[in-house]
């Protein structure tokens, strides 16, 4: 037990575990962002693991065609609103089951990434680091917070902006009306499945563009697996943080470290089961929401349809 | 959350595209039947034509990838009885996934279950020992009480502390499928003994004994395991308990208002976890069917045994709205899918197109029901604008 609070003493004060956190945060408030947003006008959206692969493909393309870093992420914000509205169209337009369309369209994406993956073979490399000078010799959490690739940095200034959208403007008033009682925001002449189409839009947007920074930013190749289930980790993020953006940016750091302590650990030199380790942000995860569940309240309409007249 | 995820379970009548027939200038039976099907027809078609675009446009011969899709999955001398062989696991997921879908809960985690039910039923084929045949029943019963334990884990979180199940039986699958992979590594637990044969030491169980398999059916070359009457049986009689039975009714009810249910003396906590339990049993004992069946991973757990069927067949329940008859119906399909896809290596196109296929085919069949939902709903409200 010693070795392993010593273990863990090595990892807290390695600038690596930090750096590792923030990258990984980072891809999870992207997607958490905009499924904040999406959960807020009651759409649990199921399909945001399709967006942000989408978007992670389209990155790639985008660079493959144009050898530019912008061109990739616009690409793949383009293809995460493409996915979106077909999940908000289908669910919200013909008000069929939203996890059923969510679930068919993870596998979509998949499908259709892999198998133009195959076939094209897009050539993509990370776009360079950035410095903020000063600001990153900051002890510990300097290099981690300003000195990442560049696309990262587009996620300081989203967190802000959705807030503002959500709480002081008045489409996000009706987003989160629409999202607690959509009868009463239909009868004060709300378009209600309209909001929530366009909420999903903007998770679409945030989503896949997180993609594109998973791809261009982080790895720098697209793969079938690059996302590997991060989409639902951000949705459990969502959920973890209460659906308040103070609490799902926290979800997205806590999950992202202990991502990362999952890969810093063995580079510190301590051997630990890799299933194990694998396995724990999830666990942690499942343990947190089971801690903090009841002191949150969802979104009363989250998940439910809208159709006019019928209760 | 149970009341929150009602829209999961939207079959029966009062959703359905007959909703609020009856209402209104009622057209002839037979005419809209005719347009269901005629709209049915049409969503399918575009969904293949999609596809066909897709092969089409990365250079691939779509006439050639449809009919290897038929070959592999009904044509070729013995392909039918793979697909029934795979439509096996299909239809027990999905009819699991049925009873939970009525009783308003939630669980997407079938994959993991899967590989629950599978890991502890290759122990306890491995290394129980004994006649055959009861070795075969243990292993079955101990698959569903894995899946039925791990679903149970989502649902003793959802009752003590509100903990949506959408979420856990979701990150559920991870952890499961690292939790098996672990298994497979440690000598103690399920990797096969070391053997002179293999020079690499693969996470890979042992095989079943040939006396710890289920026996197989063979007609006219094709074979498939004795679990099909099973699963059938299964299906008739999930059908019967929605259809004829109280305990299906206050499941349904349940499903429908949480609240009525509970005031009418449903215990929501009681019945939620039953219809949990009862989901998770039968995708862990899909798992050992598929193990003990010998149409997956010749006998033997890997770590990607499960192999989307757990995923599978939640969308075969789902798109099969829960109806017992229709899961068999879209398992069938779904499994001719996957069978076909091996037959596409010699189009050289990418199997991945199956997937492609299989999900706007899915997306397809949404899209009917939900057009004459629309319009009974238009329907229904300009007959309430005519009485008023």
């Amino acid at each position: 037990m010693g070795d392993f609070f010593s273990a863990i003493g090595d990892v807290v004060t390695n600038e690596v575990t930090y750096s590792g956190a923030m990258r990984f945060a980072a891809l999870l408030a992207f997607a958490a962002i905009g499924e904040t947003i999406a959960e807020k006008a009651g759409t649990l959206n199921i399909s945001l693991e399709g967006m942000v692969l989408g978007g992670a493909f389209a990155g790639a393309l985008g660079m493959h065609l144009t050898e530019s870093v912008t061109v990739g992420l616009m690409f793949a914000s383009l293809i995460g609103v493409v996915v979106a509205s077909v999940q908000a169209n289908m669910s919200h337009r013909l008000t069929a089951n939203q996890f059923v369309v969510g679930l068919a369209l993870n596998t979509l994406v998949l499908g259709i990434a892999s198998f133009l993956n195959t076939s094209i073979q897009p050539v993509s490399r990370a776009a360079h680091r950035f410095e903020v000078p000063g600001l990153s010799e900051i002890p510990l959490i300097g290099d981690a917070l300003f000195n990442q690739p560049w696309p990262l940095y587009l996620v300081y200034p989203m967190i802000p902006a959705a807030w503002w959208l959500l709480y002081r403007t008045r489409w996000g008033l009706e987003v989160r009306a629409v999202g607690e009682n959509p009868q009463s925001a239909d009868v004060s002449g709300i378009d209600v499945n309209k909001r929530r189409r366009e909420s999903i839009y903007i998770a679409g947007l945030t989503s896949g563009l997180g993609g594109g920074y998973l791809v261009l930013g982080q790895i720098g190749r697209f793969e079938d697996a690059v996302v590997g289930g991060q989409g639902f980790i951000a949705i459990a993020a969502v959920i973890f943080g209460g659906w308040t953006m103070r609490g799902v940016i926290g979800g997205c750091l806590l999950f992202g470290t202990v991502n990362s302590f999952r890969l810093t650990l063995p580079t510190v030199g301590h051997e630990l089961n890799s299933e194990l380790l694998s396995a724990a942000p999830f666990v942690v995860t499942i343990v947190t929401v089971t801690f903090f569940a009841h002191r949150t309240r969802e979104p009363r309409a989250l998940a439910q349809p809208f159709v006019r007249g019928l209760t | 959350m149970s009341e929150q995820h009602a829209q999961l379970a939207a079959e029966g009548p009062e959703t359905g595209p007959t909703a609020t027939a009856g209402s209104g200038p009622a057209p002839s039976r037979l005419r809209e039947a005719g347009v269901a099907a005629a709209m049915y027809l049409a969503c399918i078609i575009v969904a293949l034509f999609a596809s066909a675009l897709i092969v089409w446009a990365t250079g691939g011969s779509w006439q050639a990838v449809f009919s290897a899709l038929l070959d592999g999955s009904l044509r070729a001398p013995g392909r039918w009885g793979e697909t029934i062989g795979i439509a096996i696991p299909l239809v027990v997921v999905a009819l699991g996934t049925a009873i939970n879908g009525r009783a308003g809960v939630v669980n997407i985690g079938q994959e993991g279950q899967v590989m629950m039910g599978t890991a502890f039923a290759t122990y306890v084929g491995v290394n129980m020992g004994g006649p055959g045949p009861i070795v075969v029943i243990c292993l079955l019963i101990v698959g569903a009480l894995a899946g039925a334990m791990w679903a149970g884990i989502a649902s003793w979180l959802l009752y003590w502390r509100r903990v949506p199940e959408v979420l856990t039986t979701l990150l559920l699958i991870t952890v499961a499928s690292q939790a098996t992979g672990y298994a497979l590594k440690v000598d103690w637990l399920l990797l096969a003994p070391f053997r002179a044969d293999r020079s690499v030491r693969n996470q890979v169980s042992d095989q079943l004994a040939t006396d710890t398999r289920l026996p197989r059916i063979d007609i006219w070359g094709n074979d498939f395991p004795i679990s099909s009457i099973a699963v059938v049986l299964m299906a008739v009689i999930v059908f019967l308990l929605f259809k004829r039975s109280v305990w299906g009714f206050r499941m349904r009810m349940l499903g429908r208002n949480a609240r009525t249910a509970t005031r009418a003396g449903v215990s929501t906590v009681k019945y939620g976890t039953t219809a949990m339990l009862i989901s998770g049993a039968c995708a862990g004992l899909a798992g050992a069917m598929m193990l003990s069946g010998g149409d997956f991973g010749n006998y033997r757990f890997t770590p990607g045994f499960a192999n989307n069927i757990g995923w599978e067949g939640l969308l075969v329940a789902l798109v099969a709205r829960s109806h017992p008859v229709g899961i068999v119906v879209v398992a069938f399909s779904f499994a001719g899918l996957r069978a076909g896809s091996g037959f596409l290596a010699a189009t050289g196109v990418e199997r991945e197109i199956s997937q492609v296929v299989l999900a706007l085919l899915v997306l397809a069949l949404l899209v009917p029901p939900a057009i004459l939902f629309i319009r009974e709903r238009r329907r229904a409200l300009a007959a309430t604008r005519d009485r008023t």
